[in-house]
């Protein structure tokens, strides 16, 4: 009884103003500068660039989150600040309670609708941006579900504490510290650690992939520019995390393919001694070493082989 | 429980948890080995010499059973338990590296290859399996006992694996600093510094075995198998 008093009382006083209707009107114009504004004037500086396809729409993504959301922020403080001033409590005004929503239909509806159009409409176009760059740049662990077609350039990233290094199985499966990659050709890392987990993050190309022990991790990427790729282990890896950065290069495809043919050369000599390419490796297991370890007596540095307790395959 | 006794108990509890703080922070996160100085009386242009080792065991630390680099101080010719050592920029830095450990396989053989270094070579003598000679750029640890240890500066592309002494009959060493009667290699490059700058320098054998993976303990340690080269102009 007391709460249909109340919901009649307004009722019997002046006319309220169409609330909804002056704050769709302060909204719409703040919204839609809002997103001019970020769509042109911010968006073309927002992380991680446009080095790559994958950086592109990874920044094309960002810009259409932030147009999706910069409406939604701005309606909850026009409204905020609409209540605030026009519902203040004023000298000998009324202190009572507004009329209840439960009930009102057309709020719910309105709020089901509208919450639901914007997660869904989100969901499909997360997981066409996911097709559409072949992964995003992400890891997609050993079996990909999306490839880029052709034939990419193969690169493996091999983390160790607290180092990357890079093999071009393509080019004799040498390996080198530099990272450098053709511009306009899909390059599939090969991620992969030799000790703990790292992730392997080229900021510039959009590119972030664990890196574990025995998992081969897949990220693609197409670089569209050429320029300087800063290389970051993102994983919290022990002592010198901090310090376990790079910096590759974006070439063209001839000063690729000459650097290529130089370092394959230059690092012959090494790349004898190094195992053959593989996804995956097992350092602590070398069966033949064992044997000349053995034979020889030696217990190794500090005491022991690492694995098992320390070595997992002594002889 | 009367006051007095809560107060007591509140108040020593609350200093138990500050000096634990305290101790903390003094005794592990402040806690850094003394700075090396080759900058003293350094008349520019002219090479500097620093003499390191790396030892199987010390003396002078907690961790006794950790393996450890020492050098030699240029003032005092001591050798001192630290791994920062201060350089002149823009230097020719002649390096001689006493190995006293036995050998361990690379956990990547790709630090078998000598780089950074003045001719991208290193040379080596004593007992060194297979490895003995000047000019050396790349050492396979995978089928001689190569490799102890290596010097690595990754920031300046500084990788250089110290040859591991095979003690086969010899005096080995048992209390650190190693004394340079007993067996060992002996590994001598050069490289030149960069600019001003703080560049960190690691272990690449994981020798801080029974910790990580090999890579706790003396690897994660600065003052044993890790440091910085602090530059300066």
């Amino acid at each position: 009884m007391a709460a249909a008093q109340q919901a009649a009382a307004p009722a019997a006083g002046p006319a309220e103003p169409s609330h909804g209707l002056r704050i769709l009107l302060i909204w719409l114009p703040l919204a839609l500068a809002a997103d001019l504004v970020i769509w042109f004037v911010w968006g073309p500086h927002l992380p991680p660039g446009d080095m790559s396809n994958t950086a592109a729409n990874q920044q094309f993504d960002i810009k259409v989150m932030s147009v999706m959301a910069a409406p939604v922020m701005l309606a909850v403080l026009v409204y905020s600040g609409y209540a605030m001033i026009t519902w203040r409590p004023r000298a000998g005004g009324d202190d009572q309670d507004g009329p209840p929503i439960e009930g009102n239909t057309k709020v719910q509806a309105s709020w089901i609708t509208i919450t639901s159009v914007i997660v869904l409409a989100l969901f499909v176009f997360g997981t066409v941006e996911l097709y559409s760059s072949n992964g995003a740049g992400a890891g997609q662990g050993p079996s990909p579900i999306w490839k880029p077609g052709g034939k990419p350039l193969v690169v493996q990233v091999i983390g160790q504490q607290w180092l990357f290094t890079y093999r071009y199985p393509q080019y004799g499966g040498f390996e080198t510290t530099d990272l450098v990659l053709p511009v306009g050709q899909d390059v599939q890392f090969n991620v992969t650690s030799l000790d703990v987990i790292h992730s392997f993050w080229a900021y510039q190309l959009g590119v972030k992939a664990d890196a574990n022990p025995q998992v081969n991790n897949i990220a693609y990427t197409t670089a569209e520019h050429t320029g300087e790729v800063t290389v970051r282990c993102a994983e919290l890896c022990g002592l010198w995390h901090g310090a376990m950065f790079d910096f590759g290069r974006v070439v063209s495809v001839a000063a690729f393919r000459s650097w290529a043919r130089a370092t394959e050369a230059r690092m012959a000599k090494i790349t004898k001694t190094l195992p053959p390419y593989a996804l995956v490796y097992y350092p602590n297991e070398i069966k033949g070493l064992n044997k000349f370890y053995y034979a020889a007596g030696l217990p190794g540095a500090g005491g022991g082989f690492y694995g098992n307790q320390y070595y997992p395959n002594e002889p | 429980m009367s006051v007095l006794a809560r107060a007591v108990t509140l108040t020593v509890a609350f200093l138990a948890v500050v000096g634990l703080a305290v101790f903390v922070v003094v005794h592990i996160l402040l806690a850094e080995p003394p700075t090396v100085d080759f900058t003293a009386g350094h008349a520019a242009g002219q090479p500097v010499s620093m003499t390191i080792m790396a030892d199987p065991v010390n003396d002078v630390s907690d961790h006794p059973d950790w393996v450890s680099y020492f050098v030699k101080s240029p003032q005092t010719g001591v050798w001192v338990h630290s791994t920062i050592w201060q350089l002149p920029s823009h230097t020719r830095i002649n390096v001689t590296a006493y190995q006293f450990d036995t050998c361990d396989p690379l956990r990547n053989q790709f630090n078998g290859r000598v780089s950074g270094t003045v001719g991208n070579v290193m040379s080596v003598s004593g007992e060194a399996a297979g490895v003995n000679g000047k000019g050396i750029s790349v050492v396979n640890s995978d089928t001689t006992c190569g490799v102890a240890h290596t010097f690595s500066v990754p920031e300046l592309g500084i990788n250089v694996p110290l040859a591991g002494e095979t003690y086969t009959g010899k005096n080995e060493c048992t209390q650190g600093p190693c004394a340079i009667s007993t067996a060992h290699t002996t590994t001598t490059f050069s490289f030149i510094t960069p600019g001003p700058g703080e560049y960190r320098w690691q272990c690449f054998i994981p020798c801080g075995l029974a910790s990580v993976d090999g890579n706790g303990h003396a690897m994660s340690t600065i003052g044993f198998m890790t440091g910085y080269l602090d530059v300066v102009s």
